[in-house]
C-alpha cells in the first residue's frame, strides 16, 4: 500500500516537473506588442499598484501592475483587439477614474507599443485623517475585505508558527513557500492546464516538494549537526534571498498572472463589493483551516504535534517519533502557504518578491498570536487582517503594511507571547 | 560597595556562638541579620511557589537552605536576588529595603550569586571572566573606555587581586585559557572566585555541588568555609544532606512554599516535620547516587 | 575577454563607493552583533537615517551640509533609543524580527505621500547634496588611476570614506580591548551572569547599539554625499541581509572582519557579475542574457550565506570557539 501511495507520488512529481519546465521556458517577458501607460493624479503624483488587464477574444488575459512612476506595461501575445480593463480595487484611496466607462474599453493593437490614456482624479485628500462619506459602508466592505486577508494570512502562517513550535526556527523563507506555490502554479497554468486543475496540483506539489523536501534535505541534516537556531534563522535568509532570485531568473521580474479569472468583474453582495472568486477561494480557505484545526484536534499525529510543539524533549520520551511529527508540519504547513500563494495570485498576481512583501505581516500574525501557539497563527491572522484593512481607512493603501507592522510592535511592548502565549516564552 | 566595618564576624566559631541560643522556630529573628524578609510571595497559575512570612539570615553565618523538590527553594532564591519578581513581599538587605532592586544594582550592594547551571563565561578566558568581576572599574564606562590612561592603573590592580584568588582557587595555570576548556568542576570554582572579586558581603550559591565530582565537593566545601572566615555571609541552596550538614551553621527547611523549621543542622535532621516532608526520599543522604541535582524545571516552578 | 577591464570593474566597484557604504554599516554591525550579540536586523534604518539628514536638511531646508551631518547623528542616536527602549529585553528572534519590522515602517513612513514635502516620497530627495564637501576636493581635474575607474568626485569620495572607515577601526579596537568591550563580549554571552556581577546589561545593550548605529549613519551620510541622490527604496531589509552577510564573511567580532568582508564580498559579487556578462556578451553562454546576470549573483549570494553559516559560521577570520550563534 505504502509502495503503491510512493508509486503515484513519484509520477505526479515527474508529470509536475514536467509541466514546470515547458511552463517556464515559455517566453514570459518576449511580448514585442504591448500595451503602456503612466498612470498620475492630477497633481503629478504617480498612481501606484494599479492592475490593467488586457483580454483578448478568446478570453486569455494578460496584465500588468503600475510601478512607483505610475508606469505600466501590459505585455501582449500578438496584435488584435483586446478589452482593457482597469482593477477598481487596486485604486488607491481617494483617486478615482475621471470617466467610469475607462474602466472597461475595447482597443486595437496592431503591434509594436500602444500607448493608452487613463484620466484620474482625486475625490479627496489621500492623506491621514481624511474619511470618506459613506463611512458604514467602507466599514463594512473593509471589515469583510479584512476577513479574507486574514483568510490568506492565516494560511501563509500556520506553517510558520507550526515549524516555530515543533522546531523553534523562524522562518524567514515562508513567504517563498507562497510564491514558490504561486509561481508553481503559474508554470504549469502556463503550460496549458487550467489553473483549477492546476492549483491543487502545485499545491500537493509544493507540499511534498517544498515542504517535506526542504525539511529531508536542509533543516533535518541542520538539527542533526545541532546547528543553533540563530545560525539556522539566518540559513533561512540566505534560502530566501536564493529562491527569490531563482524566480526572478526563471521567470522574470514583471507581474503575471494566471490565464483564467483574471479579469473576473466584480459582484455586490449587499454593501460588500467582492469578486466570485475571492468569496470562493475565502471559503476554500475556510475549509483548509478548519480541516487543519481538526486534524490537530482528533488525530493522532495532530494531538502528536500539539504534544511536540508545547515540549519536545518530554514528547520525543513519552515515545512521540518527533521526526516524523516535523515531516507532517512541514507538509501541511507547504501545502497551505502554496494555497496561500495561489489565492494571492488569483487575486492580485504573482510576482518574485510576493513572498518578501508579506513575510513582515506573516510575522505579525504570528507574534500576535503567539508565537508557536497552535492556533495562534489563525487568531492572529485574522485580527491583523480585519485591523490592518480598517486602518485603510485613514492611512492610504500603499501603506497598509504599515497597520501591521505597528500592531506587532505595540504587541511585543505590551504582551509579548501574544494573544494566546504564556508568559514565559519570550525575554 | 559599602566598607567592610563593624558588621564584621569572626569566622566559625563567631557564628555558632552567636546563634546558639537562637530559638529553633520558622521566622525566628536573627542576632545580628543581613538580610530580613517579610510576607514574600510568588504564584505560577494556580500554585503558590513561595509563601513565606518571615525570615532572617544571619551575617557571617554559613546557612542552608533546603527542602524537597517543589519547595520553593530556587524561587525564593531568585526572588531575593532580583532575578524575579515577587507578587508581594519585602525585604531588606543590611537595613536597605530592595524589593523590586535589579540584581545588577543588588550586586553591587553586596549581594552575589551564582548559579545551579554554572554561568562560566566560555567564550571568554578565565582572566577575562575574574576582570569582569571586579567592580567600580572606570574603563567599562563608554566614554573613559577610549582613553587607557583612565583605567590602566585600575585593571593591573584588578589583575593582581584576580591572581591571587586564582591561585586561592588553585587556577592560576588556567589563566589565559578560555573558560570553555576549563573541566566542569573547575568552571564551578571560577564561577565562585569571580563571585569573590567583587568583594561582596554576601555570596548566595545556587545548588553549588549540582552536578560536582565527589572528589571535587571537599575542595569546594573548604572554599565555602574560607568565605565564611574572611567575613562573608553564605546562603546557598542544597539538596545534598551530607554537605549541609558538614558546612552550614544554620538550616532552613522549606517545604511547599513555606518554611516548615529552622535551626542547627544536627537539631534540623531530627525535626520530625523535616522528615516527614521529605518522606519517599532516602533522609540522611543525598537525593541521588552521585550528588547531582535533578534537572530543574525551566520556568522555576520546582524546588 | 578582456581580463584586465574585468579586474578593473570589478576592483573599482570591491573598494569604490557603494562597498564603503556597506563597510560603515558592517563595522556598526560588528559592534551590535559581532560584539554585543544584538540581532538588529533593521540597520538599514541608521543608514537610511544618515542620508536622509543629509537630503532633508541641505534640500528641503536648505542648511548646511555641516549641519546636517550633526542632525544626522543626533537622529541616528534617536533612532538607537527609540528602537531599543522598548525591544532590547526582547529574546534574539524577537528582536530579529522587530527591527526589521521597524525599518521597514520607517522606510514606508518616509515614503508616503503623506510626508513627501519634507522626505520626497517614492522620488525621495535628488539634488546638489554634499557642494560644500565636493568643494573640498583637492585633486587635480584630470586625475586618473591605473586600474581603478573612479571619476575625480568618487575618488575624492573614497578616499575620505576610507579613512574614516579605518579611524572607526581603530575605534572599535579600542572600545573592545577595554573593559567596556569585556563587559560587552560577557553579554553576548550570558546576560544574567553579567547581571550577577554587578553590570546594568541594558545600558551597555543601548550604548553599543548608538554606537554601531552611528557609525552606520556615517555610511548613510556618505551615500547621500556621493550619490547626490536618497530614495526610500534603496534602504530594504535586503540592504541588512547584505551587510550581516558581510559581516559573517569577514569574522565576527573581528576587527577587521568588516573590512576583509565587505572587500571580498563585492569582490566575487562584482566580479563574477562581469565575468559573467562578459562571457555572455561574448557568446560564450548562449542560454542566458545579461539581465539574467543580475538575478544569478544575487542567487549565489543567497547560497553563499547558507553555506557560510552551515559549514563557516566564524567566517575568514573569526574564531570558532568564540562564536556566539550556538547559543538559543
Amino acid at each position: 500500500m505504502l509502495k503503491r501511495v510512493r508509486l503515484a507520488m513519484g509520477v505526479l512529481l515527474l508529470a509536475t516537473i514536467a509541466f514546470m519546465i515547458t511552463g517556464s521556458l515559455s517566453p514570459a517577458n518576449a511580448a514585442e506588442t504591448t500595451i503602456i501607460g503612466t498612470l498620475s493624479t492630477p497633481g503629478g503624483e504617480p498612481v501606484v499598484g494599479v492592475v490593467i488587464t488586457a483580454i483578448d477574444a478568446d478570453g486569455v488575459t494578460t496584465s500588468g501592475t503600475s510601478d512607483d512612476e505610475g508606469a505600466f506595461v501590459v505585455p501582449l501575445p500578438a496584435g488584435g483587439t483586446y478589452t482593457v480593463e482597469i482593477d477598481l480595487t487596486t485604486l488607491p484611496e481617494g483617486i478615482t477614474l475621471n470617466n467610469e466607462a475607462d474602466a472597461s474599453r475595447s482597443l486595437l493593437v496592431l503591434g509594436g507599443e500602444k500607448r493608452v490614456l487613463i484620466g484620474l482624479s482625486e475625490g479627496g485628500e489621500s492623506g491621514i485623517g481624511e474619511v470618506e462619506s459613506g463611512t458604514s459602508e467602507r466599514v463594512i466592505q473593509l471589515f469583510l475585505d479584512g476577513i479574507l486577508y486574514g483568510l490568506v494570512i492565516a494560511l501563509g502562517a500556520v506553517g510558520m508558527n507550526l515549524v516555530f513550535g515543533t522546531t523553534g526556527l523562524t522562518n524567514f523563507s515562508q513567504g517563498e513557500l507562497l510564491s514558490l506555490g504561486a509561481f508553481t502554479a503559474l508554470a504549469i497554468n502556463t503550460a496549458g492546464v487550467n489553473i483549477i486543475i492546476a492549483a491543487p496540483i502545485a499545491i500537493v506539489f509544493a507540499a511534498f516538494v517544498y515542504g517535506w523536501g526542504q525539511n529531508r534535505i536542509l533543516w533535518r541534516p541542520l538539527r542533526r549537526r545541532k546547528t543553533g537556531l540563530i545560525a539556522a534563522m539566518i540559513v533561512s535568509i540566505g534560502l530566501a534571498i536564493f529562491l527569490r532570485y531563482t524566480l526572478v531568473l526563471f521567470f522574470g521580474g514583471a507581474p503575471s498572472s494566471y490565464k483564467q479569472f483574471a479579469g473576473q468583474p466584480g459582484i455586490e453582495i449587499g454593501p460588500f463589493n467582492t469578486t466570485p472568486k475571492a468569496l470562493i477561494l475565502g471559503l476554500l480557505a475556510v475549509i483548509a483551516l478548519a480541516a487543519t484545526v481538526t486534524w490537530l484536534q482528533r488525530s493522532r499525529i495532530g494531538k502528536a504535534t500539539r504534544a511536540v510543539s508545547d515540549n519536545p524533549a518530554l514528547a520525543s520520551a513519552t515515545g512521540i517519533d518527533v521526526e516524523r511529527v516535523i515531516s507532517v508540519v512541514w507538509i501541511i504547513g507547504a501545502g497551505l502557504a502554496a494555497f496561500a500563494g495561489i489565492y494571492l495570485g488569483l487575486t492580485q498576481n504573482t510576482v518574485w518578491n510576493m513572498g518578501q512583501r508579506i513575510l513582515l505581516v506573516l510575522f505579525a500574525a504570528v507574534i500576535l498570536g503567539g508565537l508557536g501557539t497552535i492556533y495562534g497563527a489563525i487568531v492572529g491572522a485574522m485580527v491583523v487582517g480585519i485591523f490592518v484593512q480598517l486602518t485603510t481607512l485613514v492611512i492610504p493603501t500603499e501603506m497598509k503594511t504599515v497597520g501591521a507592522l505597528f500592531l506587532m510592535i505595540l504587541i511585543l511592548m505590551v504582551r509579548p507571547q501574544g494573544l494566546l502565549g504564556r508568559k514565559e516564552r519570550v525575554g | 560597595m559599602p566598607a567592610k566595618t563593624n558588621h564584621m564576624a569572626a569566622g566559625h566559631a563567631a557564628a555558632v556562638e552567636a546563634l546558639r541560643d537562637v530559638p529553633q522556630v520558622p521566622g525566628v529573628p536573627k542576632p545580628d541579620p543581613v538580610m530580613i524578609v517579610d510576607h514574600i510571595s510568588r504564584q505560577f497559575g494556580g500554585l503558590k511557589a513561595v509563601d513565606v512570612t518571615h525570615v532572617e539570615i544571619q551575617r557571617g553565618a554559613i546557612t542552608a537552605l533546603i527542602g524537597p523538590n517543589g519547595a520553593g527553594k530556587t524561587t525564593l532564591f531568585n526572588l531575593l536576588t532580583g532575578f524575579d519578581n515577587p507578587d508581594t513581599g519585602t525585604w531588606t538587605f543590611n537595613d536597605n529595603s530592595v524589593a523590586g532592586t535589579p540584581p545588577h544594582r543588588l550586586a553591587r550592594m553586596g549581594m552575589v550569586r551564582t548559579f545551579q547551571l554554572t554561568k562560566a563565561l566560555s567564550r571568554m578566558s578565565v582572566i577575562d571572566n575574574m576582570l569582569l568581576g571586579a567592580h567600580g572599574q572606570s574603563g567599562e564606562r563608554v566614554l573613559n573606555a577610549l582613553l587607557p590612561f583612565t583605567w590602566n592603573g585600575q585593571e593591573r590592580a584588578n589583575r593582581v587581586r584576580a591572581m591571587e584568588l586564582l591561585e586561592r582557587f588553585n587556577l592560576h595555570e588556567k589563566v589565559d585559557d578560555f573558560a570553555g576548556s576549563l573541566s566542569g568542576g573547575q568552571r564551578k570554582l571560577l564561577e565562585m572566585a569571580r563571585a569573590l572579586m567583587v568583594g561582596p558581603e554576601i555570596v548566595m550559591l545556587d545548588e553549588p555541588m549540582a552536578g560536582v565530582n565527589p572528589a571535587l565537593t571537599q575542595s569546594l566545601l573548604g572554599h565555602i568555609k574560607n568565605i565564611r572566615e574572611e567575613g562573608t555571609t553564605v546562603l546557598f541552596v542544597e539538596h545534598d544532606m551530607d554537605m549541609v550538614h558538614d558546612i552550614s551553621d544554620w538550616v532552613i527547611v522549606m517545604a511547599q512554599g513555606q518554611i516548615i523549621a529552622e535551626g542547627p543542622p544536627d537539631a534540623v535532621m531530627k525535626n520530625e516535620q523535616v522528615i516527614e516532608a521529605y518522606l519517599g526520599s532516602r533522609h540522611g543522604s543525598s537525593l541521588t547516587d552521585d550528588g547531582a541535582s535533578l534537572t530543574p524545571d525551566a520556568q522555576g516552578v520546582n524546588s | 575577454m578582456d581580463f584586465v577591464q574585468i579586474f578593473s570593474l570589478t576592483l573599482t566597484q570591491a573598494i569604490g563607493v557603494t562597498s564603503l557604504i556597506y563597510l560603515f554599516a558592517a563595522i556598526g554591525l560588528n559592534v551590535q552583533f559581532g560584539y554585543t550579540g544584538l540581532l538588529n536586523f533593521g540597520q538599514v534604518a541608521f543608514v537610511a537615517a544618515g542620508a536622509y539628514a543629509i537630503g532633508v536638511i541641505v534640500l528641503t531646508f536648505d542648511l548646511s551640509l555641516w549641519l546636517a551631518i550633526i542632525v544626522g547623528m543626533v537622529v541616528s542616536t534617536l533612532l538607537a533609543l527609540i528602537l531599543g527602549i522598548p525591544t532590547l529585553r526582547l529574546r534574539a528572534d524577537y528582536l530579529a524580527i522587530v527591527t526589521i519590522a521597524a525599518s521597514e515602517l520607517l522606510r514606508l513612513l518616509v515614503r508616503s505621500i503623506a510626508f513627501k514635502d519634507v522626505f520626497g516620497g517614492a522620488q525621495g530627495l535628488n539634488g546638489k547634496l554634499g557642494q560644500e564637501f565636493h568643494d573640498l576636493n583637492p585633486l587635480p581635474a584630470d586625475v586618473a588611476l591605473p586600474i581603478l575607474t573612479w571619476s575625480r568626485q568618487d575618488l575624492w569620495v573614497v578616499i575620505v570614506g576610507w579613512s574614516l572607515a579605518l579611524l572607526f577601526t581603530l575605534l572599535v579596537w579600542g572600545l573592545v580591548r577595554s573593559p567596556w568591550g569585556r563587559v560587552i563580549k560577557g553579554i553576548r554571552e550570558d546576560e544574567d551572569a553579567v547581571l550577577s556581577l554587578g553590570k546594568n546589561v541594558f545600558v551597555y545593550k543601548m550604548q553599543a547599539l548608538v554606537i554601531g548605529g552611528g557609525i552606520a549613519a556615517f555610511g548613510g551620510i556618505l551615500w547621500a554625499i556621493a550619490k547626490q541622490s536618497v530614495q526610500p527604496d534603496t534602504f530594504q531589509p535586503d540592504f541588512t541581509f547584505f551587510v550581516y552577510t558581510i559581516v559573517l564573511l569577514g569574522g565576527a567580532a573581528r576587527v577587521f572582519g568588516p573590512i576583509a568582508g565587505t572587500i571580498i564580498f563585492w569582490f566575487l559579487l562584482a566580479g563574477f557579475g562581469e565575468l559573467l556578462s562578459s562571457m555572455i556578451n561574448n557568446g560564450y553562454i548562449e542560454f542566458l542574457t545579461p539581465t539574467d546576470v543580475g538575478s544569478i549573483r544575487f542567487m549565489l549570494m543567497g547560497m553563499g550565506l547558507m553555506l557560510l553559516m552551515i559549514f563557516r559560521p566564524q567566517g575568514i577570520f573569526g574564531d570558532r570557539r568564540e562564536l556566539a550563534l550556538d547559543a538559543r
